[in-house]
C-alpha cells in the first residue's frame, strides 16, 4: 500500500527527469498510472466488503510516536477509488486538454503529488502522517490553482487558497497534538476506543475547534469558503479533480473519519448542522448570480460540501448513509459537469452562460452527457441522484422536533442546486445556435469520453444501486457509524412522503430555470453586497494584520540602538521584576553568612563609586578613560582580597591594555560628544537604575540559595589527581576545558587580525570625504 | 560585605547601561566595558567569595586539605575577561575607522546605509 501512494510522488520525481517525453502524444501514456491504481484498489472491494480493515504498518520516526500506518476500511476505499478513478479520467482529459502547452510535464507533476498525497491521507492510520499529506494535497493545490503563474489573478488566488487551507492545516497538527495527548496514542483505530475517555476530557472543546476549524477551510464551509471560487481560476482538470471531487472532500472525509472518534455529542451535531445548513443554503442562492460557469459550479459545489457537512452533523445511520451515498453522487455529476465546462472553455473560448446556446448541434457527445448530469444533480429518478436526495430528505424527516425546519432547507437547497445543474449541463446545448459558434466541433475523444463515462455510470449506477450498495456505501457506514444497521439502497420506495418532496423540488427547480434567466446585471446587483462578504471582511482583516505589523514593527524596529536597549531593558526589567516581587515567594535578605566589612573594602568600594561616577559624568573622553581604569584596578584588588590570584593578574593586565589602547586610539578622535538633554538623562537614569535594582535584589536573593558544587568539586578533586597541576583555575582552562581555552585563543587571534587590519586599511577615495 | 558587592553591581550595571543609552560611540564602548565588570563581579558573587583561599592545592599534598574557594566560576571570569578584551579592542579600534569614514562619534548620524555626497 505503501507503494500505492508513493506511486504518485515517483510519478512526479520521475516526470522532472524524463519530462519532455511526456510532453507529446505519450501524455497519455500518464494515465495508466492512475488507472492501475484503481484497478489496485478495486480488487480490495471483496474483502472490504465482508468488513475486513487492511493494515499495513511501516515504522518512520517510532520516537515521536510519527509511524506510516495504513488502513483499508470501507470509507478509506470509497476515497481512494474516487482519487484513482477520477484521476484517471482527468490525467486522460488533460492530455488533449493541455496539449502542446509548455508545461505539461510540470501540471503532470502536480496531479501525481497531489494524487499520492490524497491517497496518503486517506489511507493513513496515524494522525501525524496523516496531517503531512494533508498539508502536501494545500500545497500541491497550490501550485494547480497558481499553474497559469503569468496571470496575476492565477497567483492571488493560489495564495489565498494556500493561506485559508494552510492555516486549517494549522489548526489540524495543533488538533492533531492535542488528541494525541489526551488519547496517549496517534492512531486512529486506537483512538476509536477510547471515545468515551476523549469526549469526557476537558481538551475535548479545544480539539473540536481545532478539528473543525480545520475541516471547515479544506471543505470550503461558510464563512472560509471564498478561496473556492478563488480556486477556479486552475486550469479545469484541477477544478474537476481538485475543488470538486477530491481535495475539498478532505475536510469531509476527516469529519467521517473521526464520527466514531469525537462524534454523537450534542456540541458537534448542533455546530455542523449549523455550519453545513448555512453554506449549502447560502452558496446554493449564490449560484443564481453567476454568469461564469464554472463561477456556478463553484458555488454549488460548495453547497454540496455544506450539504455534506449538515449530513454529518445529523449523524444518523441514514443521514451517514447519505453522505456517503452524495460523496459518490456528486463525483460523478459534478466532475462531469467541470469536465464539459473545460470542453466549451476550450472550443468555443467562452465560459459566459448567458451567451453560450445551441451547442448539442455541434457536440451532440457532450450535449448527453451534460443532459445526464444535469438530470443526476436534479436527483431526477432513476439517476443516482435521486437515490441520494431520498435518503437526505429521510434523514431530515428523522430530526423531531427540528424536522420541518431542517427538511424545508434541505429542499429550498435542492431546488437551487438543480438549477444550478441545469445552467451547466443544459443551458449550454439548448436553444439557438449563435452564429459565432457555427464552426465549433467535437474535441479529441479523450476530452468528451470521461464526461460521458461518468454521466453514464450516474444512470447505471442509479437503476442498479445495489452495485455500490454491498461493496462500497455499506462498509463505510460500518467504518463510520456510531450505531449498527442494515443499509440498503433502493431507487423506489412507493409512493410515500419523501417522493413527494422529490417531486416537489423538481417541479419548483425546473419552473425556477425556465424563469429565471442568469444575467451580468444580476450579479453586479450581488456584487453590492459584497462589502459584507466573509471574503472582503477577512481580507481586510488580513491588510489590517499587515498595516498593524508594519507598525508595530517600526516601533520595536526603529533604527536607534538607545531604543533597542531601551527595550529589552524594560522587558528584562518587568518579567524579571514580575516573577520577583509577584510571583515569587517574597524576598527575605538572611544576613548571617554573609562576611564582615572591613575598611579596606570600605575604602576600595568608595573609590570605586567615586570612579564610576567621574565616568557617567565626565565631560573630558580621557578623564572617563581613566575613571574606567580605575575601575578595573579596584576589581582587581577585590580579586586580590577574595582569593582569586589569576584573576587579579589578568584583570590587572588587560584594564592597562585597554586603557593604553583607548588612550592611543581615540586621540585623534573628534570633540567628546556631550549632549545635555535633561529630559533624556531623566529617561535613561530611570531605566538604567531600574536594571541596577533589580540586579541588585537578585544577587541578593541568590546568595540565599544553596550552590551546587558538584563539578567545582570534581575539577578540585581530580586538577592534581588526574592532570598533575596545583593551581585548580589553571588546570580547568588549559586541561580539562583545554579545548575551549583553543577556540578562545582563535577568538583573539581573529579579533587581533581584525584590529590590525583596520588600523592598516587605507580609505579608498570614495570614502575620504576631504577629496 | 556581599552587600556593598552587590549594590557595586547593580552600580556597574546602571551606569553601563545609561552609557550604552548615549549618542556618543566611545560612551557606548565604555558602558559595554562597565556592564562587562559588572557580569564579572556578579559571577564572582553568587560563586560565594571568601578570604585567604585560593583554588590552589598546597605544595605538600594532592587533594584539598583545608577549604577554597570555588574555582569554576574564576575560570568563567577569566575566560570572560580575556574574551571581552578581544571584543573592546576590536570595537575601539573599529571606532577610530568610523569616525575616518563618517567623521561623527554621534551614533543617530549613522543609521542610515546610504552614503553621504
Amino acid at each position: 500500500m505503501l507503494t500505492a501512494i508513493l506511486l504518485g510522488f515517483i510519478f512526479s520525481l520521475f516526470l522532472v527527469f524524463a519530462g519532455k517525453f511526456i510532453k507529446g502524444r505519450l501524455a497519455v501514456l500518464s494515465a495508466l498510472v492512475p488507472l492501475s491504481l484503481f484497478i489496485y484498489f478495486l480488487s480490495f472491494i471483496p474483502q472490504i466488503s465482508s468488513g475486513e480493515v487492511i493494515r499495513q504498518n511501516y515504522e518512520w520516526v517510532p520516537s515521536f510516536g510519527l509511524n506510516l500506518n495504513f488502513t483499508l476500511d470501507g470509507l478509506s476505499l470509497l476515497f481512494s477509488l474516487l482519487i484513482t478513478g477520477i484521476g484517471f479520467l482527468v490525467f486522460a482529459y488533460t492530455a488533449s486538454y493541455l496539449k502542446g502547452h509548455d508545461y505539461l510535464d510540470r501540471f503532470y507533476g502536480y496531479l501525481g503529488m497531489f494524487m499520492g498525497a490524497m491517497l496518503g491521507l486517506v489511507l493513513s492510520d496515524n494522525l501525524l502522517s496523516m496531517f503531512i499529506f494533508w498539508e502536501l494535497t494545500s500545497i500541491s493545490s497550490f501550485f494547480l490553482i497558481g499553474f497559469n503563474n503569468t496571470s496575476e489573478d492565477s497567483r492571488k488566488s493560489a495564495i489565498l487558497a494556500l493561506a485559508i487551507t494552510g492555516s486549517g492545516g494549522f489548526l489540524l497538527l495543533a488538533g492533531a497534538l492535542l488528541l494525541g495527548s489526551v488519547a496517549g496514542t496517534y492512531s486512529i483505530t486506537e483512538m476509536i476506543g477510547q471515545s468515551d475517555m476523549i469526549i469526557q476530557s476537558d481538551s475535548y472543546i479545544w480539539i473540536l475547534i481545532l478539528f473543525f476549524g480545520a475541516a471547515f477551510t479544506k471543505s470550503a464551509q461558510f464563512p472560509f469558503h471564498f478561496w473556492l471560487p478563488g480556486a477556479m481560476k486552475a486550469p479545469t482538470p484541477v477544478s474537476t479533480y481538485l475543488h470538486s471531487a477530491t481535495m475539498v472532500k478532505a475536510g469531509i472525509y476527516l469529519l467521517l473519519r473521526f464520527t466514531p472518534v469525537l462524534g454523537g455529542e450534542d456540541v458537534w451535531n448542533t455546530t455542523l448542522i449549523t455550519v453545513g445548513g448555512i453554506t449549502m443554503f447560502y452558496a446554493a442562492v449564490h449560484t443564481l448570480f453567476r454568469t461564469d460557469l464554472k463561477g456556478v459550479l463553484a458555488y454549488s459545489t460548495i453547497s454540496i460540501l455544506g450539504l455534506l457537512v449538515f449530513l454529518i452533523g445529523l449523524g444518523t445511520q441514514y443521514a451517514l448513509t447519505a453522505a456517503a451515498v452524495y460523496i459518490v453522487v456528486h463525483a460523478l455529476y459534478k466532475a462531469t459537469l467541470f469536465l464539459i465546462t473545460g470542453i466549451i472553455d476550450h472550443e468555443t473560448g467562452s465560459r459566459d452562460v448567458t451567451s453560450l446556446a445551441g451547442l448539442r448541434k455541434v457536440m451532440m457527445p457532450v450535449a448527453i452527457a451534460g443532459f445526464l448530469a444535469a438530470l443526476s444533480s436534479a436527483g431526477m429518478p432513476p439517476f443516482v441522484g435521486f437515490i441520494g436526495k431520498d435518503l437526505v430528505y429521510e434523514s431530515t424527516l428523522d430530526m423531531g422536533s427540528w424536522s420541518l425546519f431542517l427538511t424545508v432547507l434541505a429542499i429550498a437547497t435542492n431546488i437551487l442546486i438543480l438549477y444550478a445543474g441545469f445552467v451547466a449541463g443544459i443551458k449550454p446545448f439548448t436553444g439557438k445556435l449563435p452564429e459565432k459558434f457555427s464552426k465549433v466541433h467535437l474535441p479529441n475523444f479523450l476530452m468528451w469520453v470521461p464526461p460521458l463515462i461518468l454521466a453514464v455510470l450516474g444512470i447505471i449506477i442509479g437503476i442498479f444501486p445495489g452495485i455500490i450498495n454491498d461493496s462500497l456505501i455499506a462498509p463505510v457506514v460500518d467504518s463510520v457509524g456510531r450505531e449498527g444497521g442494515e443499509v440498503k439502497l433502493k431507487l423506489w420506495h412507493g409512493f410515500n412522503l419523501v417522493l413527494g418532496l422529490s417531486a416537489v423540488t423538481l417541479a419548483v427547480g425546473a419552473l425556477l430555470y425556465f424563469f429565471f434567466k442568469p444575467s451580468a446585471k444580476k450579479e453586479k446587483d450581488i456584487s453590492k453586497l459584497d462589502f459584507i462578504a466573509p471574503k472582503s471582511l477577512i481580507l481586510d482583516f488580513g491588510d489590517g494584520f499587515k498595516t498593524f505589523s508594519a507598525k508595530w514593527t517600526y516601533i520595536l524596529q526603529n533604527g536607534f540602538l538607545r531604543n533597542y536597549v531601551t527595550t529589552i531593558v524594560l522587558v528584562l526589567v518587568g518579567m524579571v521584576g514580575y516573577s520577583f516581587f509577584i510571583g515569587g515567594n517574597g524576598f527575605v535578605l538572611n544576613s548571617d553568612s554573609f562576611s564582615e566589612i572591613t575598611f579596606y573594602e570600605v575604602v576600595i568600594m568608595i573609590v570605586m563609586f567615586v570612579a564610576v561616577a567621574f565616568v557617567v559624568a565626565s565631560k573630558s573622553r580621557l578623564g572617563a578613560v581613566v575613571g574606567m581604569g580605575i575601575v578595573g584596578y579596584a576589581i582587581c584588588l577585590l580579586f586580590v582580597i577574595y582569593s582569586a590570584p589569576d584573576l587579579a593578574m589578568t584583570q590587572f593586565s588587560i584594564d592597562t591594555l585597554t586603557v593604553i589602547l583607548f588612550v592611543l586610539v581615540l586621540s585623534g578622535l573628534p570633540k567628546y560628544l556631550d549632549i545635555v538633554d535633561y529630559k533624556a538623562r531623566i529617561r535613561d537614569g530611570i531605566v538604567a537604575s531600574s536594571l541596577g535594582i533589580v540586579i541588585f535584589l537578585i544577587s541578593l536573593a541568590v546568595l540565599n540559595e544553596p550552590v551546587d558544587k558538584e563539578v567545582s568539586e570534581f575539577y578540585a578533586d581530580n586538577a592534581y589527581v588526574l592532570a598533575k597541576g596545583k593551581n585548580v583555575v589553571n588546570v580547568i582552562l588549559v586541561d580539562f576545558r583545554g579545548a575551549d581555552t583553543f577556540m578562545e585563543i582563535a577568538v583573539l587571534t581573529i579579533a587581533a587580525l581584525g584590529v590590525f587590519s583596520l588600523l592598516k586599511l587605507r580609505l579608498d577615495k570614495s570614502e575620504n570625504p576631504k577629496k | 560585605m556581599e552587600v556593598l558587592l552587590a549594590t557595586m553591581i547593580g552600580t556597574l550595571y546602571a551606569a553601563g547601561i545609561y552609557l550604552m543609552l548615549k549618542r556618543s560611540l566611545v560612551k557606548l564602548i565604555i558602558g559595554v566595558i562597565l556592564l562587562g565588570n559588572g557580569a564579572n563581579l556578579l559571577i564572582f558573587l553568587l560563586g560565594r567569595i571568601a578570604k585567604g583561599s585560593p583554588p590552589v592545592i598546597p605544595d605538600n599534598s594532592k587533594i584539598f586539605l583545608e577549604a577554597y574557594t570555588d574555582p569554576l566560576p574564576q575560570a568563567l571570569i577569566l575566560t570572560a575577561i580575556v574574551i571581552s578584551f578581544g571584543l573592546q579592542a576590536f570595537a575601539i579600534v573599529l571606532v577610530k575607522r568610523v569616525f575616518q569614514v563618517v567623521k561623527t562619534d554621534d551614533i543617530d548620524e549613522m543609521n542610515t546605509t546610504d552614503a553621504q555626497v
